[in-house]
């Protein structure tokens, strides 16, 4: 049994290992300051990509976050019991669990199909869908975390509802939320299958998001099923973007997590 | 001191618009889940009404001819999966086991701590893996070897090309492995020592105790985490679209290539010319769909039974 | 202001700041389809932006991508290498004209042997692809090629995944020469394969010949020369074994009748001639008769203008034939007569 499971794990580090040695010869000041060239032409980069990716993911941040945490709140300080509140819970769960590539073709026939044209928006809103689950679970479970006490001593200096809630209850579950969003942010960040049919991908420099818009991820499949070396080198490049850039949110909110459990609101 | 009576109708309503905000953004999920449900389901409209049900079970899929059947897909999706489970769950109970109760406290915390971040790492990176890296390794060295000691199995007939079913479903393997690795460690850390201690006390060795007290004592989120793992690789495309072979066609071989759903999609919805087409792929979504749904639903059956279980137990 | 009211602003100032750089000159076109003529369409279009600014979009996702998206008016124009019928272009409301002429060329993959030294005939290479010949050091290949030590393992085939233009001409080409293909495969974008693996796109098929020992498929010249890929020489209608060549493709493309093709539906596999190339085939521009904005549709009547008429040195670099000077001519005419925006003429 130990021989097995040193394997697994050699296995996934050796994944690790294949693309930092792989990747990191692409990662030139060239691939984060050029546009790409045309296929079969070295050289060039692949700065509008994650630029597209960057907007993209600040965009469904955007869109999903505050309707993830209200609804957490709903849930929190609202609904604990009611059927609403059951089912909402039970469907948050099924959302996480569907396929991305299934939202995404929803949201084709959403909004790609009656616009007529792909664009960013669509892809960022395919984004934000995988978002609100993830950032509505967090939000329920750090808000539920905090103390009955603290809404009651608000709600008893006359605070109404909301102020009692955002202020004091939100400040006391303020790194547990930030958490929750980066990891959000995290997951669908190097997500490609939603993003396949709604913002496609680009060569030029996403100018506005309302057409199709360069991005890390598709990216990365088209270069990776290429023929160039060059493209081959760049998928690699950027799967270590993306991999850096995931890791380094998931310590960072860990780090966080650790220091929010050293301070505590009980005195 | 201001108090309630003295709170105005204005914050009253403040208050009631702050519920409604809230509630209506709870109703989103509903909303968009309802809304997913409602256009793969229009949308397929077509294909089910040409086709009927057969469309699950025919494995003809012939855009030049608009014959379409989910067959393929299908079976292509359930094997990949059944691949990567039977492979995962042993070998992330392995290493979760390993990490908990014979590694190095330090060493269990760092390599644990390492298989949580490799949870989050896009799929998209198993794919790139499988396809530059593994996928020479499994046709010059892994599947001739198979070939020639496991050949009389139809599994394992069959030229080698590195790229097919067997690869995928080992690609998905390593991709899950992570995931249920992480929540069986998390488990199995909680387990209180004094259950393990005592079954030490009355001369249990350490797989008894593990296999006796741990594993059972966290059977259901195990088994949550399994029923999830489970449904993840169900729908998982980035990591098998590489590696499958994009074949539509059904084999008893594992060296063969195949198709999941989730590879079909990838390929062909953007390229799917006529409406029937279309339509047929929103069916396999569907199909997909549903199969993820009974799937996330029956686990959380389970796992609700094995509560009531435990509690009835004690 | 709390950590998430400073998110949100920060994200819609950069929103907002990234819609406003759009300079006011730069027009962007999007266009999707076949990944035959995709590296000539890339210079081209990056040569074009060099010059004038102007972004044209184009995402190879193959011809029947190409067709689909164009109907459902997604993007601007799409591509593809397998034409319409002039009845199917009437009733979808497009129109579609040559854009490139190009030569698809089996690649294989075999330990030790080069681009140009593996010899096939039409019923080989039928049988090859309808698995019917399986080993490579079949008796019938190893006739054809006594030099070559072929070796003792089975044959991959490499096709296309998805709907393809170049698949297209590639079993028009072996449907005509081999009966048994005709019988059991047959012509088409997308054809039931007995077997082998899908890619896709163009560079999706190099890519797993590239990787993939003992493999064979097809791709647009264009693509083997690219990568190095070890391409086939091929027995002709004439008896001769020839090489594709810029020169070989414009000796089959000579042969093209234009004038008489309805909807320039024109079909270029097994030309005659001594020298022509069995596989050649042009590529197609489809457009909607119906345009929703003159001004974008002129951008684009430009481009292709262009191409016609400053894009051919670069397309016979990549080995792609250009369209004759009187053919884009008549193409001029059909954007004249049959592309219109509220009743008026777009060109």
């Amino acid at each position: 049994m130990v021989p097995a499971a040193l394997l697994g794990i050699a296995v996934l580090a050796w994944i690790l290992w294949e693309v930092i040695a792989r990747g990191s010869a692409a990662l030139t000041p060239a691939f984060f300051t050029q546009a790409p060239t045309p296929p079969g032409v070295e050289g060039g980069g692949l700065a509008n990509a994650i630029v597209g990716t960057l907007v993209l993911t600040a965009i469904a941040t955007g869109i999903g976050t505050p309707i993830g945490v209200l609804a957490g709140v709903f849930l929190a300080e609202f609904g604990t019991k009611s059927r609403i509140a059951t089912a909402v819970r039970f469907t948050t769960n099924l959302l996480m669990g569907t396929p991305s590539i299934i939202i995404g073709i929803f949201v084709y026939a959403l909004l790609v199909l009656p616009v007529g044209h792909f664009s960013g928006w669509a892809g960022a809103v395919a984004l934000a869908i995988i978002i609100i689950p993830v950032v509505l679970r967090t939000t329920e479970d750090m808000l539920s975390l905090v103390p009955d006490e603290l809404r009651e001593s608000a709600l008893a200096l006359g605070a109404p509802r909301w102020r009692a809630t955002l202020g004091v209850v939100f400040r006391a579950a303020k790194t547990g939320l930030v958490t929750g969003v980066l990891l959000a942010v995290a997951r669908v960040s190097g997500e490609t299958a939603p993003l396949l049919f709604t913002a496609l991908n680009s060569y030029y420099w996403p100018e506005t998001i309302n057409e199709p818009t360069a991005n890390l991820t598709v990216t990365i499949f088209n270069y990776a099923m290429s023929p160039y070396a060059d493209w081959q080198e760049k998928a690699w490049g950027a799967s270590l973007l993306i991999t850096v850039g995931v890791l380094f949110v998931g310590v960072l909110s860990r780090f966080v997590l650790d220091r929010r459990k050293k301070t505590s609101w009980q005195t | 001191m201001p108090n309630a009576a003295v709170r105005g109708a204005s914050e009253h309503r403040a208050d009631r618009a702050f519920r409604v905000l809230t509630a209506a953004c709870s109703l989103v999920v509903i909303a968009l889940m309802a809304g997913i449900l409602f256009e793969l389901l229009a949308n397929s409209r077509e294909a089910l009404g040409t086709f009927g049900w057969r469309f699950l079970t025919s494995d003809a899929w012939n855009p030049g001819r608009a014959e379409f059947g989910a067959a393929s897909s299908v079976y292509g999706t359930l094997v990949s999966t059944a691949i990567a489970m039977l492979l995962a769950v042993p070998l992330s109970l392995a290493v979760a086991v390993y990490l908990v109760e014979v590694a190095h406290p330090r060493l269990a915390k760092f390599v644990g701590g390492a298989i949580e971040l490799l949870a989050a790492v896009p799929s998209i990176i198993y794919g790139m893996w499988g396809l530059f890296v593994f996928a020479t390794l499994m046709q010059r060295h892994i599947q001739p070897v198979l070939g020639e000691r496991l050949g009389f199995l139809p599994l394992f007939q069959g030229p080698p090309m590195g790229i097919g079913m067997l690869t995928a479903g080992l690609i998905l393997a390593l991709m899950v492995l992570p995931f249920i690795t992480a929540v069986t460690r998390d488990v199995l850390l909680m387990v209180p020592p004094v259950l393990k201690e005592s079954a030490h006390g009355v001369g249990a060795t350490m797989w008894e105790a593990t296999r006796g007290v741990s594993l059972r004592y966290g059977r259901r989120g195990i088994v949550g985490a399994v029923f999830l793992g489970f449904g993840r690789a169900l729908g998982e495309t980035m990591a098998v679209t590489f590696v499958i072979g994009n074949s539509h066609r059904i084999s008893a071989s594992l060296f063969a290539a195949g198709n999941t759903i989730a590879s079909s999609l990838a390929n062909e919805f953007n390229e799917a010319s006529e409406p029937i087409y279309l339509s047929s792929l929103f069916t396999l979504a569907l199909v997909l769909f549903g199969l993820t749904l009974v799937f996330q639903i029956a686990a959380h059956f389970w796992v609700a039974r094995m509560q009531r279980q435990e509690t009835g137990d004690r | 202001m709390s950590m998430r009211s400073k998110a949100v602003l920060i994200t819609a100032a950069l929103v907002f700041a990234l819609s406003l750089t759009a300079p006011a000159v730069a027009v962007t076109l999007n266009g999707a389809g076949a990944t035959f003529p995709e590296p000539i369409y890339a210079l081209w279009m990056s040569k074009y932006h060099d010059l004038t600014k102007a972004r044209i979009n184009y995402q190879g996702i193959g011809s029947s991508g190409g067709i689909r998206q164009i109907k459902a008016k997604t993007v601007d124009f799409g591509g593809s290498d397998a034409p319409m019928k002039g009845p199917d272009l009437r009733e979808a409301g497009l129109i579609q004209f040559p854009m490139v002429v190009g030569g698809v060329v089996p690649i294989v993959n075999i330990e030790g042997v080069d681009a140009g030294e593996l010899r096939l005939t039409p019923d080989v290479l039928a049988d090859m692809f309808a698995a019917e010949i399986t080993y490579w050091n079949d008796e019938r290949i190893a006739t054809l090629n006594p030099q070559i030590a072929l070796p003792d393992e089975p044959i991959t085939i490499v096709h296309r995944a998805e709907g393809s233009g170049t698949t297209w001409i590639f079993t028009n080409y072996l449907d005509k020469i081999s009966p048994k293909w005709h019988e059991t495969i047959g012509t088409g974008k997308i054809v039931p394969w007995p077997g082998g693996v899908g890619a896709k796109g163009n560079p999706g098929v190099a890519n797993y010949v590239q990787r993939v020992d003992g493999s064979i498929g097809y791709v647009e010249f264009a693509y083997a020369v690219q990568n190095d890929l070890a391409y086939v020489l091929l027995r002709n209608s004439a008896g001769e074994f020839v090489s594709p060549t810029i020169e070989s493709f414009q000796e089959a493309a000579a042969n093209a009748d234009w004038a008489n093709a309805d909807g320039y539906y024109l079909v270029l596999t097994d030309q005659p001639g001594e020298g022509s190339w069995p596989i050649v085939g042009a590529t197609f521009i489809l457009m909607q008769k119906e345009q929703d904005d003159a001004a974008t549709a002129r951008s684009l009547l430009e481009f292709f203008d262009w191409c016609y008429t400053h894009g051919g040195e670069m397309a016979i670099e990549k080995d792609y034939v250009p369209i004759p000077e009187n053919v884009a001519n008549m193409v001029r005419e059909t954007w004249k007569t049959e592309l219109a925006c509220d009743g008026k003429p777009v060109w």
